[in-house]
């Protein structure tokens, strides 16, 4: 049996799993969007700032929305899933049989990322629908996004392979997860940081990410410095993940 | 057992080690085509080990493992195709639904068998909708058998078949193993259960820390045994035990509620019978039977403990 036919029945039950416990999703999909409408009805953030280069702060806040939805799917969501299996003896018993293991993480990464950009669009539109906040530069915000979200993917595919149980996946990805909400500008706007603070953040993947993306929403390819860092966590974190990876 | 065909599994030599404890030493085995061979053990002997090797999860540290002429370690694809494991632990998504686990790895082989008849087979059928998580052990044992023998594999491993089954189940079972070697597919299984053992094993490799002490047909090994009949008697008066203990051709004795049990070769029980004799001790209710392969079991054990210790 050729490996894209077991590939596809693993990715064909493991949706159904997916969908059968809707509850993980809700931080993927709905948290983010509903997010960005509830902070768009402060009315100071409706308001144009001469800080921000003539945007609202709601502006900035959709990149931030955007990306929020990755990091909610790599470090919450997926590690627990990915230790889960292994810990339960999942990806032993997959490992004997023509399908690997392998193909248990690919549908996870698969659904995930699709998880992601539901979550995405659904911010798009209420950002644009209740606050009229758009991206200028689609196709830059296109590549940026991309780019982000393999990097939180393969972020969360190093905790995920790295962590000797659930409970330590679970721990580690609380971890980083508050950090990653401070540096994709959740709490406060990057580009509103001092020029030093910001440098350093731009250096996360996810710093990196909300950077490009207010770029792009200002209608601006984003600086090459932050496509290099984001390519360079996907890399750096995925060569680990792939070297390290515990499948007992 | 003689065969003119290649046989389904070759070990040569095989040595797996786990940091400094020597999982397997040494072990030479063929398996042939067709053939049930029971692996016995005490716990921790390296049966589970030596099951992993040859359905290549470990990579041996010594020595070759053959599985239908291919290294199951090197060549995960071709082994796995014709290979069907039950392995002593694993588990499933822990929200995945019988018949879906049933159906998703029939989906993984060319030709497997119907999911609905097997689930019958194994008395699954009205546990089909109910999660991985739902199934008692016993169920979620059955289902694990289901989920090895699928695909019609060339070679089944069967890790401890019938622990945690209750005597209906382990009839089923029994009979669907009876039933896929006569489909023509190679059966290696782990099992702590003589009776088990007798009923469907055509041999017996019977491996103690590491290394096969024996290998032989179940008769084979109760035939071996150095101590081949079993008295059980009710003594008309108190019995010095370990003065029976000292005779030639005694290998064990143990005493309950007013009953004695003496495992002994002939020599012995004839000594036994002098001695009782002589102290005027009358052997109420005595029998004197074969010993079963129980008893083969642990005397092939016992004498290479006391090999090992000398």
């Amino acid at each position: 049996m050729s490996t894209t036919t077991t590939a596809r029945a693993v990715l064909g039950a493991e949706t159904r799993l997916m969908l059968r416990e809707p509850g993980a999703l809700f931080w993927i999909i709905v948290f983010p969007p509903a997010l960005l409408g509830i902070l768009g009805l402060i009315p100071d953030f409706r308001t144009p700032s001469e800080d921000l280069g003539g945007l609202r702060t709601i502006d900035l806040y959709l990149p931030t929305a955007l990306i929020l939805t990755a990091i909610m799917a790599s470090l919450m969501t997926m590690p627990a899933v990915i230790s889960t299996y292994r810990e339960k003896l999942v990806l032993r018993r997959y490992a004997t049989t023509p399908a690997r293991a392998g193909d248990l993480l690919f549908a996870q990464g698969v659904l995930h990322a699709g998880a992601v950009l539901i979550g995405s669009g659904l911010a798009l539109l209420v950002g644009y629908v209740a606050y009229d906040a758009r991206i200028a530069a689609l196709g830059s915000a296109a590549l940026v996004y991309v780019l982000a979200v393999a990097a939180n993917l393969a972020c969360g595919a190093l905790i995920a392979g790295l962590a000797p149980s659930a409970k330590t996946a679970s721990v580690i990805g609380t971890a980083v997860f508050f950090p990653s909400m401070f540096t994709a500008g959740v709490w406060y706007p990057i580009s509103a940081l001092p020029g030093w603070a910001e440098s350093i953040v731009g250096l996360t993947p996810n710093g990196a990410a909300v950077l490009g993306l207010e770029q792009a929403v200002a209608g601006d390819w984003p600086d090459p410095v932050h496509l290099i860092v984001l390519v360079a966590w996907t890399m750096l974190a995925g060569a680990v993940a792939a070297r390290y990876f515990r499948w007992e | 057992m003689t065969t003119t065909t290649a046989p389904a599994i070759r070990l040569r030599g095989l040595r797996k080690t786990y940091g400094s404890v020597v999982a397997v030493d040494d072990i030479d085995l063929e398996v042939a085509t067709g053939e049930i061979l029971g692996v016995l053990g005490p716990n921790g002997a390296g049966k589970s080990t030596m099951i992993d090797c040859i359905a290549g999860l470990a990579r041996p540290d010594a020595g070759t493992v053959e599985v239908l002429g291919v290294d199951p370690a090197r060549d995960r694809a071709t082994a796995k195709r014709d290979l069907g494991v039950q392995l002593q632990q694993a588990g499933l998504q822990p929200k995945l639904r019988v018949s879906e686990a049933l159906d998703l790895f029939a989906s993984f082989y060319d030709d497997p068998r119907d999911p609905a008849e097997l689930a019958d087979r194994l008395g699954l059928t009205e546990r089909l909708g109910h999660a991985w998580t739902a199934l008692s052990g016993g169920q979620q044992q059955r289902l694990s058998i289901a989920l090895a023998l699928i695909g019609r594999p060339r070679i089944a491993l069967l890790d401890e078949l019938s622990t945690g089954l209750d005597p209906a189940s382990r009839r089923d079972v029994w009979s669907l193993v009876r039933e896929v070697r006569e489909a023509g597919t190679t059966i290696v299984l782990v099992t702590h259960l003589m009776e088990e053992a007798q009923f469907l094993c055509d041999r017996l490799a019977v491996i103690e820390r590491g290394r096969m002490i024996a290998l032989d047909t179940p008769a084979g090994l109760v035939g071996s045994t150095a101590a081949p009949a079993v008295m059980r008697f009710a003594p008309s008066a108190s019995v010095a035990l370990d003065v029976l203990r000292s005779f030639d051709g005694v290998a064990d004795v143990t005493s309950g509620d007013q009953t004695v049990q003496v495992v002994t070769d002939d020599d012995g029980v004839l000594a036994v019978l002098d001695h009782l004799a002589r102290e005027g001790i009358r052997p109420h209710g005595l029998r004197i039977t074969e010993s079963s392969l129980d008893e083969a079991y642990l005397d092939v054990v016992r004498r290479e403990s006391e090999g090992a210790n000398r």
